[in-house]
């Protein structure tokens, strides 16, 4: 009833696992089935691997999370050899959220991935937690293309872009996107926030700002969603503050074609089956037969 | 194969005062876990958001119990729970203390880093000499007494015991083995005041899953990065470095 196509790729259900709050999945197979999943995006990888940010990482805020992680992460190769053999056992799709400094880490990731069988690539333009590179990519028209069609050149893998709310002109960027080739959206990543400890008289981070992420982002998240569906032909993935079914159906109703699933993730290792068995629930008890009856239609 | 349970509801049994803003909750049913790991614990929905990370005061065949100190919201809402209330908690996580075979080991705590001790002290057979610091007050040492030997006391104030720094009054040469939990500045004082490889560190971060996906609780350590809550909380002296 869930089946779900994202440009081309079959998922059993629209329901993914965000980058960076699912690592690539080992924490939680104790807790739930991973097989169950639509897919899984993984912990964003970039070409060298990196350490992260120092200092305090997570911070509570009302209704949400700030995080300064800095993309820590064992490399791509380190990934392929590592982590994505154990991702192959099971059935959800597997989507690679590849991250970059400068556009040669993204192409060079990007060929090292020519070599597997994934299928979709996330190109993560949007990390507000590394200083050079990441959001830097993902906040300007220009440097959205210029990423995006240098990668289509390289890589014949799925290219689903995900894109900053951070950005100078969303919509714009997503155009971009569209114009240089990429076949799917996904929004949005985290927003970037700031958080002071009184006390001490310094910013919470070493950064001094982080990614705000949880139920206090989904209402603007739900807006940039509906304004980019509205604005690009392609496929959307939306996500940000979605905590149970309810949210993910207000997410496809604003236009997503599949859903991703992060801070919920810390708060019940479980909630995407109940995501899932709930929007199973709601179309049951709606008479709906494909959620493309409801896509889009605010 | 059959998945774990990820959160569990468990009724509360007493959730009592037992020193300045310091209760011991202890919770109905048969617990795993061993000294030095933690539980994730919530009793409420969304608000606030994250689960909160407290160590194993005890297990018997049909009790868990945790000792907190109240400093925020999270435990300030567990302060206000009652016999026969449920709570949520997520469990047993993270490594642990190692035993050995030891025969003299002390335990270092400062105020609430004691709450992992009694447990701790309880599975040691060996002689056990308690370091315990305080701000001013103390707490849960008449808890601690039957099951350690000598009990050293100080506190900031020098309301009891020694005043002052509890590392004033311990001599590490006595012993074999020392484990230790309390705020970092201590922590770090007393890794510079003893043999590494035999001090084990129980550490303290802000953590989000509990579970090791976020990396929001690591530390930085002599093989790069680790997470607290699944390669710790418990660390040897050697492999960890503190922030200045
Ligand atoms: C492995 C581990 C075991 C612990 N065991 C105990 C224990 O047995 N007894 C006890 O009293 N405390 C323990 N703590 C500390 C305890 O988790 C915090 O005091 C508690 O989370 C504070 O929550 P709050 O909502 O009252 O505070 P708030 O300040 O409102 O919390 C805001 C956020 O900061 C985090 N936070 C605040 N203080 C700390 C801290 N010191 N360490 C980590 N995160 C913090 C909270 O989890 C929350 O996400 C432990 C921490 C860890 C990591
Ligand atoms: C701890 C943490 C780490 C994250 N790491 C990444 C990452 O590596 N790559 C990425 O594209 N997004 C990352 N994100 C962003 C999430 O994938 C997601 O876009 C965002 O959290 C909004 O969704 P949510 O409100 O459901 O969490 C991270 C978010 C969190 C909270
Ligand atoms: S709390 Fe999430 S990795 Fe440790």
């Amino acid at each position: 009833m869930l089946k779900t196509d994202l440009c081309g790729v079959s998922l059993k259900n629209p329901v993914i696992a965000a980058s960076g709050t699912f690592g690539f999945g080992r924490e939680f197979e104790p807790y739930l089935d991973l097989n169950a999943l639509g897919g899984i995006s993984t912990k964003g990888l970039t070409y060298h691997s990196k350490q992260g940010n120092t200092g305090q990482r997570i911070h509570e805020t009302a209704a949400g999370i700030m995080n300064s992680i800095g993309l820590q992460n064992p490399s791509v190769k380190s990934f392929i050899e590592n982590d994505l053999p154990f991702m192959k056992n099971f059935e959800s799709e597997i989507i690679v959220n590849l991250g970059g400094n400068n556009i040669d880490d993204y192409v060079n990731g990007a060929l090292l991935l020519e070599d597997t069988d994934i299928n979709i690539i996330e190109l993560n333009i949007s990390c507000p937690n590394v200083k050079e590179g990441g959001m830097a990519f993902g906040i300007k028209c220009e440097s959205a293309f210029y990423v995006v069609s240098e990668i289509k050149k390289v890589s014949s893998k799925k290219i689903m872009v995900k894109l900053s709310p951070n950005a100078d002109d969303l919509v714009r960027v997503a155009t971009e996107c569209e114009r240089a080739g990429a076949d799917a959206l996904s929004l949005v990543n985290t927003f970037n926030a700031l958080a002071i400890d009184i006390k001490r008289r310094k910013a919470v981070f070493d950064n001094i700002t982080a990614g705000l992420s949880g139920p206090c982002i989904k209402p603007i998240a739900l807006r940039m969603v509906r304004d980019v569906y509205k604005s690009v032909s392609i496929p959307v993935v939306g996500m940000g503050g979605i905590m149970n079914a309810a949210d993910a159906i207000e997410f496809i109703m604003a236009g997503s074609t599949a859903i991703q699933v992060g801070t919920a993730n810390f708060i019940n290792p479980k909630v995407m089956i109940e995501i899932i068995q709930g929007m199973e629930e709601f179309m049951e008890n709606e008479g709906i037969k494909n959620l493309d009856e409801i896509k889009g239609i605010i | 194969m059959a998945k774990k349970d990820s959160y569990v509801e468990a009724e509360i049994l007493s959730n009592e005062r037992v020193g300045d803003d310091v209760y011991k909750l202890v919770l109905s049913g048969n617990f795993e876990g061993q000294p030095g790991q933690f539980y994730m614990l919530k009793n409420w929905d969304l608000h606030p958001l994250l689960s909160r990370p407290f160590s194993i005061c005890d297990i018997t065949a049909d009790t868990i119990t945790f000792l907190y100190l109240v400093v925020g919201t999270g435990t300030k809402l567990l302060k206000d729970l009652h016999k026969g209330d449920k709570i949520s908690l997520l469990g047993p996580l993270g490594n642990g203390f190692e035993f050995g075979d030891y025969k003299k080991v002390a335990i270092v705590s400062g105020g609430i880093g004691i709450a992992p001790m009694l447990y701790l002290a309880k599975k040691l057979n060996c002689q056990v000499d308690l370091y315990a610091g305080f701000r001013d007050y103390d707490y849960f040492i008449k808890e601690m007494s039957p099951y350690v030997d000598n009990i050293y006391l100080s506190s900031d104030t020098g309301m009891v015991g020694h005043k002052g720094n509890v590392l004033e009054i311990y001599n590490d040469d006595k012993y074999d083995q020392v484990y230790a939990c309390g705020p970092n500045p201590m922590l770090n004082a007393l890794k510079n005041v003893s043999d590494q490889e035999k001090l084990q560190l129980s550490l303290e971060s802000h953590m989000a899953c509990g579970i090791g996906a976020c990396l929001g609780c690591t530390v930085n350590t002599t093989e790069g990065m680790k997470r607290v809550c699944v390669d710790g909380p418990v660390f040897t002296s050697s492999e960890v470095f503190f922030d200045a």
